[in-house]
């Protein structure tokens, strides 16, 4: 055969090639993509918009002492000691404000459905980039990756299209979860404006490699898909429920709250919350994205070494 | 640097600290040549050829392909090999062209010359009508001769195949061996290959390497290694219920006798003269001879003789495998 050999592909030139390879086979299929947010929207839709915290601070929710009337169209509660002279409509606005000041200080913003509607996207960016590991498994046993790695393609791109496919996965599930969430009411703070976005996109892209880089190595070790499967779905709920995801971790026991300080979701939800429907907060943002990014890069870095090494077994 | 290709000095892999998959394994494929390791499954064929493409790490001895040590110059080694897997890994959702594209970018080829190769390795392939058709949409002769093109897109000066015909119908096999033959033809290239069918082996390969529990048990052209067996063979069935075995052994140019189940097979310079000769010879002593064959050897009585048992024993649980990965393909549904 005739013709120059000598061809270098570089680790920018495979990792394009590899990751095109994988956008392509989801556009190719849609479907796959958008099943994977059916379920935080279920969340969203049914639980967050059931889950009306604010709403039970209601006179229609206690049993109020028997009225005394007193003249005018004032009633007396004997609410304790002193006795108050309130009208109806004065109880059930000072109720609401109740239920929309403990709602304020616990979790910071009025509706339960918006601070909800938060977590899961981080719940998204979650489950799609543990999930990712399966696609190697895939590429193992159908033999694509022992091809790929008779290839002189460098070893790093291959990892790297992984991590890098899932990312974007989750980015663009991300995107679609905060539109539909929009769409059903979410509530944005006065301080949101579109640069935010940016923001939001760089706390999912850092929770994004540090997780999907542990799962890759992870799921290159298990040439059967059941394992992984079992144990992302083992640890995928109470690392959703010991963070903010669902509720703030004030809230919970002592023991609780020491896990829910550790778990990346907590930051990454956090994040994603002072950037869309708190006032922003600066420092708490800092704070968010330095443990962001130290976890990122600790992960990744396990995570690509262990890669490595099963890659050259 | 000889004339040999690929040169293996006791290349050994083992699995897990104790399953020994190649041991020691010696062999030299001269340039030019189509190299064939036959051997049932599990035998070590796989895993040989998964060390000479780098994509496993041999756990002793070393091989090199065209000079370059498979170990510390794999980057080199990849450069210059085109590999065929025994699975269809050809992405199922992407087009023909799209996957021989996909691995030209791996190489690193510039798109300029990686379309026209493409092309021209459809064209090649006799895929160019399908070219902007799913994978998932091609017959299994079709995703064969696509890995065969992606094989040869960096142009290699050596190709490895493994069970290149693995699942095939008899015509597609066929079909396959001709593509085959024509590389080694106008290219020029050095193939290894690796078989579990005699007639695959016989008819492509110029020389064997027979491997079994991860030995090479003997090598040498089919022809060679035919001759070697020393004849034909003549197996005969008698009706009285009687050891004749001495009868035949006494018999001129005979030489061996196996009593099998009371059929004897039996080993014997020019098989049409014996025959006769034989059957004359039983008769005398009154026996009746019931049932005669005479075949000239083929690999497969080779095989017998070097391993004991007949290749086909295992060919099964193998097309089993195969359709298990297929449905396992489908349910896949990605």
């Amino acid at each position: 055969m005739s013709g120059t050999n000598d061809f270098h592909p570089s680790i920018a030139r495979g990792l394009w090639a590899l990751t095109v390879r994988e956008l392509k086979k989801w556009l190719k299929d849609p479907v796959m993509v958008l099943m994977f947010v059916l379920q935080p929207l279920i969340w969203m839709g049914l639980l967050g918009k059931s889950m009306d915290i604010r709403g039970l601070f209601s006179t229609n929710n206690i049993n109020l002492p028997p009225q005394i009337p007193i003249p005018g169209n004032a009633v007396l509660y004997p609410i304790g000691v002193p006795q108050v002279v309130l009208n109806g409509t004065l109880l059930s606005q000072m109720f609401a404000n109740m239920g929309a000041n403990i709602m304020q200080n616990t979790f910071g913003v009025a509706d339960y459905f918006s601070y909800m509607a938060v977590g899961m996207i981080s719940m998204i960016v979650m489950t799609t980039t543990m999930f990712s590991g399966m696609s190697i498994v895939w590429d193992r046993r159908l033999g694509f990756l022992d091809k790929v790695l008779s290839t002189p393609v460098p070893r790093g791109a291959i990892i790297f299209s992984k991590v890098l496919n899932a990312t974007l996965r989750a980015i663009f599930q991300a995107t679609i979860i905060l539109a539909l969430a929009y769409i059903l009411g979410l509530q944005l703070s006065s301080t949101f404006t579109l640069l935010n976005l940016l923001g939001f996109y760089a706390a999912i892209f850092l929770l994004g490699v540090g997780l999907s880089s542990v799962f890759i190595a992870f799921s290159l070790r298990s040439t059967r898909m059941e394992r992984p499967m079992q144990i992302i779905s083992l640890i995928m709920m109470p690392l959703m429920f010991a963070s903010n995801t669902f509720f703030p971790i004030s809230l919970m026991p002592d023991w609780m709250q020491a896990i829910a300080r550790v778990n990346p979701l907590s930051y990454v939800t956090d994040a994603v919350r002072q950037l869309t429907i708190l006032p922003l907060d600066a420092s708490a943002l800092m704070m968010d994205f330095t443990y962001l990014s130290i976890f990122a890069v600790a992960l990744a870095t396990i995570g690509i070494v262990l890669s490595w090494r099963y890659l050259t077994r | 640097m000889s004339d040999n290709v690929i040169v293996a000095e006791g290349l050994t892999k083992v699995f897990n600290r104790s399953l020994v998959a190649v041991d020691h394994v010696n062999f030299s494929v001269e340039d030019g040549e189509i190299y064939g390791f036959l051997g049932p499954n599990g035998a070590g064929k796989t895993t040989t050829i998964n060390m000479l493409i780098t994509v496993l790490k041999p756990t002793e001895g070393k091989a090199s392909v065209l000079g370059f040590d498979i170990i510390k110059q794999a980057n080199m080694v990849r450069k210059v090999i085109g590999v065929v897997p025994q699975e269809y890994t050809a992405d199922e959702d992407l087009t023909g062209y799209e996957n021989i594209i996909l691995c030209a970018d791996l190489y690193g080829i510039p798109r300029d010359v990686s379309k026209k190769r493409a092309l021209e390795l459809l064209e090649l392939v006799e895929l160019t009508e399908f070219k902007d058709k799913r994978v998932e949409t091609y017959s299994g002769g079709m995703r064969r001769r696509l890995e065969l093109a992606c094989g040869l897109i960096n142009r290699p000066k050596v190709l490895f195949l493994d069970e290149p015909t693995l699942g095939l119908d008899v015509q597609t096999r066929t079909a396959t061996w001709n593509y085959i033959r024509r590389l080694k033809k106008e290219y020029g290239m050095t193939l290894f290959m690796t078989t579990h069918y005699l007639e695959e082996a016989d008819a492509l390969c110029d020389r064997i390497a027979i491997i079994d529990h991860g030995k090479i048990i003997v090598t040498g052209a089919p022809s060679e290694l035919k001759e070697g067996l020393g004849g034909d063979i003549i197996t005969i069935s008698i009706k009285e219920n009687a050891d004749v075995s001495e009868i035949i052994r006494d018999v001129k140019n005979v030489k061996e006798v196996k009593n099998e189940d009371g059929a004897y097979r039996i080993k014997a310079e020019a098989g049409e003269v014996s025959a006769p000769l034989i059957i004359e010879a039983l008769r005398k002593r009154g026996y009746t001879v019931t049932k005669l064959s005479l075949t000239e050897p083929t690999l497969n009585e080779v095989y017998l003789e070097y391993t004991g048992r007949a290749i086909r024993d295992t060919e099964e649980s193998k097309e089993a495998f195969i359709s298990q990965r297929l449905t396992l393909r489908r349910a896949r549904g990605e």
